[in-house]
């Protein structure tokens, strides 16, 4: 593959994200019609009652009279200069709140996916070579049970065991704010809280590789490319390690790359079980204060993640796939 | 060959998932028999570990765990069949369309089924719900919204192997309006992959609603399962019965339902159950 062909690939697949993105803008718009009360009433109401003509005021203000196409042409034009609207409950722009919760949500993402991806991988892979023993079973076991755990609940028996019991880790947050940690003492004591979080977040997708990652590898281990590699005088262990576990690799990397939109999901509830001060727990917080700009904000910048995700996850596939041809 | 009931019931997952979901749907069915007063009421005193008067202890507020944990079966599981029916039918209209007509049908209804699946399923399920505000009508569009694509994609595959078969030319031959053919030809073909993966969608329904009602938007004066968690989630140090009690419910349902759903797919596809 060229390199021109590569890039001429790379713009065809960021103008497929185009639509995605702009149907969620536009889902976003009608969502915010459809939310009971106009911003102008809530805060009319908070204010305790306000005569008409100043709610009326408060509609001219926001541009709430328009036509309807009007106010949704305004609101695209918005967000294409990035302005996602303005929390009147935070009294910021969402955009600066949203920046400022990125961080640590793609600090827990990344650790999540390194855990999941790594120990359910190497699961899988042992699985598949302990096929049909005592092991595999209890694997198996393990991955159906995992499966079916929900995750706010592994993240509460974890707290239980780990904080209350033994007092192995924190209970809550990021890093001890009281402690003024600097340099490396703060990386330790983020780590240190990042254990439990990522744990919690990671069972389920760990449960769900290991299973997929144990399939493909007894799928590809029959296939007769492994017989010529046999035939070669490879080793067994040479045929796992370079031909095997590398065809083996591919779905489980499209399977992480399609699941990433669930694992923002589980953030939600995982940052409010843990209070990990991320996009999640900040959605959790303006559900309670119906502050539904920051709401839809939130939505709208998971789903251009996970849109950058899957864009990702595509072209690294074709890179490590010559198969794949995109003509 | 042996039959299906036998490679069904024989198989001894499903047979232990079968009798778990028995339990549930019978405690759920007869929530009212089983514990006639109102699972909010107080009934004694508050933190009563299980094992003494009441067989699973009491909450914060002296409510007996029990019952809402009949009550809380009752919930989620019509919750969850009913957003997984919604579901079904609504994917399994919307592949039957886009595989039956193809073309430019197939192309539109297809990029909408790409976007929501590509969007953040349980994200959107909170902001439907945020925005509609809480309640059980509104958890099951919610939930029958975010997972309705696996069954557009499946039924769609399906009918898209089907359509060019002899027996539907037939049916054109003998002047079937296209409803009728759908309905009567194509679409029983689709059932078998249809029923394995409406039955796993259960599950993830289950999950949906315990982990909506455990962030405080499931159904409100209804107890749900999640609803307990969230409620005893802050008295976990002197109470550990008010999570874990309804915490193991949830995770042996939705075992249970996926084990039933695994063994309905080996015996439906019986090639390929060795794999």
């Amino acid at each position: 593959m060229t390199g021109s062909e590569l890039g001429r690939y790379i713009i065809r697949r960021l103008l497929q994200t185009v639509p995605v993105v702009l149907g969620v803008v536009v889902m976003n718009f009608l969502l915010l019609q459809l939310a009971p009360g106009d911003l102008a009433t809530v805060l009319a109401g908070e204010a305790g009652g306000a005569p008409k003509e100043y709610i009326d005021q408060l509609r001219q203000r926001f541009g709430q009279d328009q036509p309807v196409l009007v106010q949704l042409f305004n609101y695209l034009r918005n967000i294409v200069f990035l302005d996602l609207g303005y929390s009147f409950r935070q009294s910021a722009p969402v955009l600066d709140l949203l920046l400022a919760r990125l961080v640590p949500t793609l600090l827990l993402m990344g650790a999540t996916l390194i855990v999941s991806l790594g120990i359910g991988v190497l699961t899988g892979v042992l699985a598949a070579l302990w096929v049909r023993t005592w092991k595999d079973h209890l694997v198996s076991v393990a991955a159906i049970v995992f499966y079916a755990t929900p995750l706010f609940w592994v993240g509460l028996m974890l707290i239980l065991l780990f904080s209350i019991h033994l007092d192995w880790f924190p209970t809550s947050g990021m890093e001890d704010v009281v402690a003024f940690h600097e340099g490396w003492a703060r990386v330790v004591d983020i780590a240190h809280h990042l254990v439990l979080p990522t744990i919690t977040l990671s069972l389920f997708y760990l449960a769900l590789y290991a299973r997929l990652m144990r399939a493909s590898m007894l799928e590809q281990r029959g296939l007769d490319y492994v017989t010529t590699a046999r035939a070669k005088g490879l080793t067994d262990r040479q045929i796992t390690t370079r031909h095997v576990f590398r065809n083996a690799l591919l779905p489980v990397v499209t399977m992480a790359g399609v699941q990433f939109g669930g694992l923002l999901g589980g953030s939600v509830v995982v940052e409010s079980v843990f209070a990990w001060p991320g996009l999640g727990q900040l959605a959790y917080q303006s559900l309670f204060a119906r502050d539904f700009n920051l709401l839809l904000g939130i939505f709208f910048l998971s789903s251009c993640l996970v849109v950058t995700v899957n864009l990702v996850v595509d072209l690294v596939y074709v890179v490590l796939d010559p198969r794949i041809r995109i003509g | 060959m042996r039959s299906f009931r036998q490679r069904f019931l024989g198989n001894p997952r499903v047979a232990l998932g079968l009798a778990w979901l028995g339990l549930v749907v019978a405690v759920a069915l007869l929530a009212d028999v089983l514990a006639p007063k109102d699972p909010f009421a107080i009934v004694g005193a508050p933190f009563a570990p299980p094992a003494g008067d009441f067989v699973l202890g009491t909450d914060s507020l002296g409510r007996d765990v029990a019952a809402g944990l009949i009550h809380g079966a009752r919930t989620t599981m019509l919750i969850a069949v009913l957003s997984t029916l919604a579901a079904v039918g609504f994917g399994a209209i919307v592949g039957a369309v886009t595989g039956y007509y193809g073309k430019l049908v197939d192309d539109v209804l297809m990029r909408t089924t790409e976007f929501f699946q590509t969007i953040p399923s349980f994200l959107f399920a909170i902001v439907l719900i945020a925005i509609l505000s809480p309640s059980a009508v509104n958890l099951v569009i919610a939930i029958a919204t975010v997972s309705w694509p696996p069954i557009a994609r499946v039924v769609r595959g399906e009918v898209l192997a089907v359509r060019s078969r002899e027996f539907v030319q037939a049916a054109v031959v003998a002047g079937q309006r296209d409803s009728a053919i759908l309905v009567t030809q194509v679409l029983p073909n689709t059932l078998s992959p249809l029923i394995v993966t409406g039955s796993l969608l259960v599950a993830t329904a289950i999950l949906f609603e315990s982990a909506l009602s455990f962030l405080g938007l499931g159904a409100p004066n209804q107890m749900s399962w999640g609803f307990m968690i969230g409620a005893g989630r802050s008295f976990m140090r002197e109470a550990w019965w008010l999570v874990m009690v309804p915490g193991v419910a949830i995770l042996l349902t939705v075992l249970a339902i996926n084990l039933v759903g695994e063994g309905l797919n080996d015996a439906l596809n019986p090639r390929l159950a060795d794999l």
